[in-house]
């Protein structure tokens, strides 16, 4: 099939904004368990914002999405998670250029440049139960998708489930960055709300990518 | 929750339009994106001094905006770092063309915030240097955590370095006296109830009524251990060990004891907390040259304190002295 496009890229950041709406409260909760309770309001601001943004200046291409989304989130989101996203998207721009359309090879490599300037950013390794531990297991599931052949929906499909499993392993964890790592074992048994709320981001591109392969209108409500 | 404000979301931007309102012939407050800086800044030939952090810490920042102190402030939503789309434009307000020095206390969100904000001022033209906050000693193990935080020496390094740039030392050199600073201060505080960020409406954490929570930040999140609530000097000595442990003056040194409130405790119980800390400090030797005390370094309306001890040399000792006006601190003008 063909690649994904630029109503694939402006369906992800539609639906990835009436999912944090959604699962805004429950983000909220797992900040407050182990953090300072800002996250599901800071991620619920930013990608309001984008809705607005998307509005006013359309994209053109799926790179051009990307940076919108990594401006908007850079400047409108605060704490740790607007920095670590809005690079995370500026990387991704950076790695699809002015491609038209993505095919599977670019887009894990645009998720395993978003993962690196994660890491730049927040200097988190794996293990350290950040949003780190969602978005490698999910890097590594869409390189392998992209390997054996696979669709750009399937490799998205891949890494959002990997994501998924990824951030249910941070239970466990000790924090060793962002706020959570000042209560050493006392946030054992918690999720990291960054690694929970990316699960959410990347299971909203898989999902708009089945909708693009399946040709739902784009931008449809998860 | 019983709060005196009109919408949560208005919090931050109700209240900052009435300090500009309140101290308008110091400071000017600009909205969209928000920023305060001080009346006729950028002073020509100056170093500017720019710090920020999320809101709830009142006075701090934008209470030190003013002659001797700080230049620009940038405060954030409640609790969260402010965004590199404010701090630019302050950086560039502060900017005299003798660069500026970033005030930053040591929490991811606001480390990124404004390293992502130094970059771009950067590209901007303008000489951007950080100070790192990281006074807390409540961290144990900084190799394992994020680091220790920044928390009641961030005011005084606000003052003594911004004393430097008022008397006109060049950037390399505020800076140097804004690390110095840091490096000789060490803190811990103690929470006797917890405090609710207003879109929240519930507290940050529980704490019982006879318990107290050891090592707390400065964002209503919980500290290094819970214990049963204790009297004042019981409090006093569980914060000073740590903090003389860790700074190992010896004895003649002279120091600085800064007892801050957190918002909910009055005055006169922070000078019982004053009056014993003097005792263990004087009775390990050390000259209590200079004080502070009252509520700075807050956590909206959380009850408890926390002692900084600085130990000073001659030239803190002059820059803690020198003229300072600004809404929240004033003195020799």
């Amino acid at each position: 099939m063909a690649g994904l496009g630029t109503d694939w890229a402006v369906a992800w950041l539609r639906r990835s904004a009436a999912v944090v709406a959604e699962h805004r409260v429950e983000l909220i909760e797992l900040d407050r368990a182990i953090g300072d309770g800002d996250h599901g309001e800071n991620m619920d601001r930013g990608y309001t914002a984008i809705l607005a943004r998307l509005d006013e200046t359309p994209p053109a291409t799926p790179g051009a999405a990307f940076k919108l989304a990594a401006m908007t989130l850079m400047s409108k989101v605060g704490g740790a998670a607007g920095p670590l996203y809005g690079t995370a998207f500026l990387r991704a721009a950076t790695a699809v250029g002015e491609a038209g359309t993505l095919d599977s090879g670019l887009v894990a490599a645009a998720l395993a440049a978003a993962r690196d300037g994660v890491v730049a950013r927040g200097k988190a390794e794996s293990g350290d139960k950040t949003m780190v531990d969602a978005w490698t297991p999910a890097v590594d599931a869409a390189a392998a998708a992209a390997a054996s052949g696979a669709e750009p929906s399937a490799v998205l499909g891949a890494a959002a489930d990997a994501a998924e499993a990824g951030a249910v392993a941070t239970d466990p964890l000790i924090a060793r960055k962002g706020r959570a790592s000042y209560l050493a074992e006392r946030a054992i048994g918690h999720r990291d709300p960054g690694a929970a709320s990316s699960a959410l981001i990347l299971r909203a591109a898989a999902d708009a990518a089945s909708d693009a392969a399946s040709g739902a209108p784009s931008g449809a409500a998860a | 929750m019983k709060k005196l404000i009109n919408d949560p979301r208005a919090v931050v931007d109700e209240s900052v339009d009435g300090f500009g309102r309140a101290h308008a012939d110091l400071v000017t407050v600009h909205i969209d994106p928000l920023f305060i800086t001080r009346k006729q800044a950028p002073k020509p030939g100056k170093v500017g001094l720019v710090s920020g952090g999320g809101s709830g810490h009142e006075p701090l920042h934008a209470g030190y905006v003013g002659f001797g102190m700080l230049d620009a402030a940038v405060p954030g939503a409640v609790f969260t770092s402010p965004t590199p789309d404010q701090i630019i434009p302050a950086t560039v307000a502060a900017n005299s063309g003798a660069g500026v020095v970033h005030i930053v206390k040591n929490y991811t969100g606001d480390v990124l915030n404004f390293e992502t904000a130094a970059e771009m001022a950067q590209a901007e033209g303008v000489d951007v240097r950080t100070v790192l906050v990281n006074d807390d000693v409540a961290v144990e193990d900084s190799l394992y955590t994020a680091g220790r935080r920044g928390v009641g020496g961030t005011v005084l390094v606000e003052k003594i370095a911004g004393a430097a740039a008022e008397r006109g030392d060049d950037l390399d050199a505020v800076t140097a006296i804004g690390r110095r600073v840091n490096e000789n201060v060490r803190t811990m505080g103690v929470a006797l109830s917890a405090c609710t960020v207003p879109h929240a409406g519930v507290p940050s954490f529980e704490l019982g009524d006879d318990e107290i929570e050891i090592g707390i930040g400065i964002h209503g999140e919980p500290g290094r251990h819970r214990i049963p609530m204790e009297n004042a000097d019981g409090i006093t000595d569980r914060l000073l060990a740590p903090i003389l442990a860790d700074l190992s003056p010896a004895p003649g040194d002279k120091v600085l004891l800064f007892v801050n409130g957190m918002g909910g405790t009055p005055a006169s119980e922070l000078y019982i907390v004053y009056r014993h800390a003097v005792g263990v400090l004087e009775a390990a030797g050390l000259v209590v040259e200079r004080s502070l005390v009252g509520n700075y370094i807050t956590a909206l309306e959380m009850q408890g304190a926390s002692i900084s001890v600085l130990r000073l040399d001659d030239e803190m000792t002059a820059l803690w002295d020198a003229p300072v006006h600004t809404p929240a601190l004033r003195w020799g003008v």
